[in-house]
């Protein structure tokens, strides 16, 4: 079997079981407030528009957004228990999914619930009384088992929603089939995307079947499939919840941000962990200024980010200082103001860089930045996500006077493609990046200095400062990781032939490493 | 039969939102015990919203009700309607629940134990000449006419005194509507029941009923013995409507008199 498969494979039983418990709690959380939603609705006409409107409107909000959404608002709220209980709540992983998917599951079966109680025949209700029923046995009774199936085809089309958009819970954190497809774009690793996919759309497709029998039986009054719906329900949620059983020690929470890089260096740092018989859990593909706050409110507990990345982001310093003046103020401010530990060095330097396709630059005769300047309005930039709403993009404009003809934003992968075929002039590379010497790409020069340095550095948690078992287990990592290193474990990953795993390269890595000095 | 009243309407009113006049004004109707008493009237007339103010699933602006000497604003609204049977045109059986299970409901309601309501079920349709094996089935599985047998058993299964009909046969065809009718007739008198019963159908009322009440525009125009109605009444719309029954009645008579010959008349 391919070894793409395989791997992906390996991975699925807990993708999978995280994905089954966060679809089927939000779903579940969803009906149990809906329902009695519905129920009101349809009891007070004046209550029906607002409560439909609303929940009409937070099906607007794209999936993606509604998620992220969550992160600041329970951030603010942890602060706050902070400050009252002295106890914080989790703004990252499953809460914050949570609450996202079930706002997001409630429309249709808030829409259902009050069209199916309010579409039942005015005979039956006044027989219901006519018999002598009490509002409340009414309902119980008569008005929810006639709206049933309504109601159920809501819950249905719910469930399918929920198990889609939960796809998009793994850049806040909570592990999903999403991951697949989130690492798989991030490394160009098209299986891994297939198989989350196709995943998902299984669950979704087997779930609105079972639903679907549920549905029937409550529609025809046919107890039998009504109870093969449900037993066959029960059985494929708890069977897909098997593998989560076997977690729960006490683990350590390493961080990503969303490319290749990162993923190597997260199961490089795994790798070091379960050396030293740590637990582990990963959570990829988080936001650069996410993954800052999610340490420093512990929902993470290690990872690696870049010097210059943290001086302008966190510290909001314009400032040019030598790296190692910057380093050591770093680490100092850090620790002061967030409590976060900055454990030091990897070793390489992961720069924002401007690049060019190598013919393209020995035609204009563009050697550096600077040389750059007179072409740039002729010319396209093809940026990262974030790099234009960058404090040091502004600082390069003014620096050198650059004004491009147009400046369009990609996903990495998509950036490198982008010069490739022309689509891009200039790109704003990282100078680890394997592909830079793969595609024979230049580096403009930097005569201004106006972009920082960015060091790989390794940040450990607030509540994990004092750790010493950790800071051990991370002590080969110090200094061990040259460019040249880490630009070949790129490019393992980045590369379209013989494409390995992040995990495979991260084993690459910690054969390198030389052994700790004690 | 009793002659004490057991249903008592004392200067009711009730007006409907929207509505230029009153669809009940100012009325007051007794009614003895064991008594068939048939509403009968123009649509609009009031004589639902009137057997409705009975049994509380419409509550009157103004005016008292008694049921066998009780102030029914006075009592829990749903244990009113326990104790009288109630049966209308759209029967109103629920779908969900099977025959037995509609039949029984009432009693289930104020909690009988599982074998007696299932006796009674069985008792009650042997009553409404039902198979017993109905009790399994669901309402859409039963014609018309059987579906309203089951509705009457459903009615009666708590025991009423009274039993309250809305229009009960009208959506029956001719045959069924008239066996139907005589049916309940006679379960009325083996139960001792009282009867109140809207209806459109005149000549019903005046083949079933003891008394006839005839409503117009929210009001009482008269209220008497089928018999007494059918000779004349002062009141133009009350003899209008009495005059039909009467006048289809005489064609009948002249027709099946003069039928041997005049079928080969030509």
């Amino acid at each position: 079997m391919d070894e793409r498969i395989a791997g992906a494979l390996h991975l699925l039983p807990n993708y999978l079981a995280q994905h089954v418990l966060l679809s089927a709690s939000a779903l579940m959380l969803g009906v149990l407030i809906s329902l009695p939603l519905a129920i009101l609705a349809s009891r007070y006409k004046g209550l029906r528009w607002p409560t439909l409107a609303t929940a009409g409107l937070v099906q607007t909000i794209p999936g993606l957004a509604l998620l992220a959404l969550f992160y600041p608002l329970l951030l603010g709220l942890s602060q706050v228990t902070t400050a009252v209980f002295g106890v914080g709540i989790p703004a990252l992983g499953f809460l914050p999914s949570l609450l996202a998917l079930t706002l997001y599951s409630m429309l249709p079966i808030l829409r259902n619930g009050v069209a199916g109680l309010t579409g039942l025949n005015p005979a039956l209700i006044e027989a219901a009384n006519g018999v002598g029923m009490t509002p409340r046995q009414r309902l119980l009774q008569v008005e929810l088992p006639l709206a049933a199936p309504v109601l159920m085809a809501g819950i249905r089309t719910a469930a399918v929603w929920t198990i889609g958009a939960a796809t998009l819970s793994t850049p806040i954190g909570q592990t999903s089939l999403g991951n697949f497809i989130f690492s798989g774009l991030q490394t160009e690793n098209w299986v891994l995307v297939l198989v989350g996919c196709a995943a998902a759309a299984l669950l979704a497709l087997i779930v609105d079947q079972l639903l679907g029998l549920i549905e029937a039986g409550l529609a025809r009054r046919q107890r039998r499939r009504l109870g093969v719906g449900l037993v066959g329900l029960g059985v494929a949620i708890a069977a897909a919840l098997v593998p989560l059983k076997s977690q729960g020690q006490s683990t350590y929470v390493i961080g990503t941000k969303n490319f290749a890089e990162q993923f190597i260096l997260g199961e490089l740092v795994g790798e070091l962990l379960e050396r030293q018989g740590l637990g582990v859990d990963h959570k990829d593909n988080l936001g650069s200024a996410t993954i800052f706050r999610a340490l420093v409110s512990n929902d993470i507990d290690v990872y690696v980010d870049y010097s210059g990345t943290l001086w302008t982001n966190v510290l909001k310093r314009h400032d040019l200082l030598a790296d190692d003046a910057m380093l050591a103020e770093l680490t100092r401010a850090l620790r002061e103001r967030y409590g976060a530990l900055v454990l030091g060095r990897l070793g390489f330097e992961n720069a924002y860089v401007l690049a060019m396709r190598a013919d393209r630059a020995s035609a204009l005769g563009v050697r550096t930045i600077a040389d750059l300047a007179a072409y740039a309005p002729q010319l396209t930039l093809g940026s990262d996500l974030e790099f234009l709403s960058r404090p040091e993009w502004t600082a390069l404009q003014r620096a050198y006077g650059l004004k491009f003809r147009a400046e369009r934003s990609f996903n990495p992968t998509f950036m490198y493609r982008a010069i490739e075929e022309g689509e891009a002039d200039v790109i704003t590379a990282f100078s680890t990046d394997g592909r830079i010497a793969a595609q024979k790409l230049v580096v403009l020069g930097d005569p201004k200095r106006a972009i920082l340095a960015y060091d790989a550095v390794v940040l450990i948690a607030p509540r994990r400062v004092a750790d010493s078992r950790l800071k051990q287990a991370l002590a080969p990592l110090i200094g061990a990781l040259s460019t040249d290193l880490m630009r070949e474990a790129n490019l393992m990953v980045d590369r379209d032939t013989d494409k390995m795993s992040p995990k495979q390269a991260a084993q690459f890595l910690a054969a390198h490493l030389r052994k700790p000095a004690s | 039969m009793g002659t004490e009243p057991v249903i008592e309407i004392d200067r009711m009113t009730k007006s409907y939102a929207g509505a230029r006049s009153p669809a009940v004004h100012d009325l007051s109707l007794s009614i003895e015990g064991g008594r068939f008493v048939a509403l009968v009237g123009a649509s609009g007339s009031g004589k639902t919203t009137t057997l409705k103010t009975i049994n509380r699933l419409i509550e009157p602006d103004s005016g008292e009700i008694r049921v066998e000497g009780e102030r029914i604003r006075a009592m829990n609204a749903p244990a009113l309607r326990r104790r009288i049977g109630y049966v209308f045109q759209d029967i109103g059986l629920f779908p969900h629940l099977r025959v037995g299970e509609n039949i029984g409901i009432t009693p289930q309601l104020l909690g009988w134990d599982a074998k007696a309501i299932n006796n009674r079920v069985a008792e009650l349709l042997d009553l409404v000449a039902l198979p017993r094996g109905y009790a399994m089935r669901f309402p859409d599985a039963l014609s018309g006419g059987e579906r309203q047998r089951a509705g009457v058993a459903r009615a009666i299964a708590a025991r009423p005194r009274i039993v309250l009909m809305d229009e009960p046969f009208g959506a029956l065809d001719p045959v069924t509507r008239d066996a139907l009718g005589w049916a309940y007739r006679r379960l009325h008198e083996r139960l001792q029941l009282t009867t109140v019963m809207v209806t459109h159908d005149v000549q019903q009322a005046v083949l079933l009923a003891d008394q006839i009440v005839v409503m117009g525009a929210g009001r009482i125009l008269a209220q008497d013995t089928p018999r007494a109605l059918l000779g004349g009444h002062q009141h133009p719309d009350v003899a209008a409507l009495m005059a039909m029954p009467k006048r289809q009645a005489e064609q009948i008579a002249a027709l099946l008199e003069t039928a041997p010959g005049a079928s080969n008349h030509g």
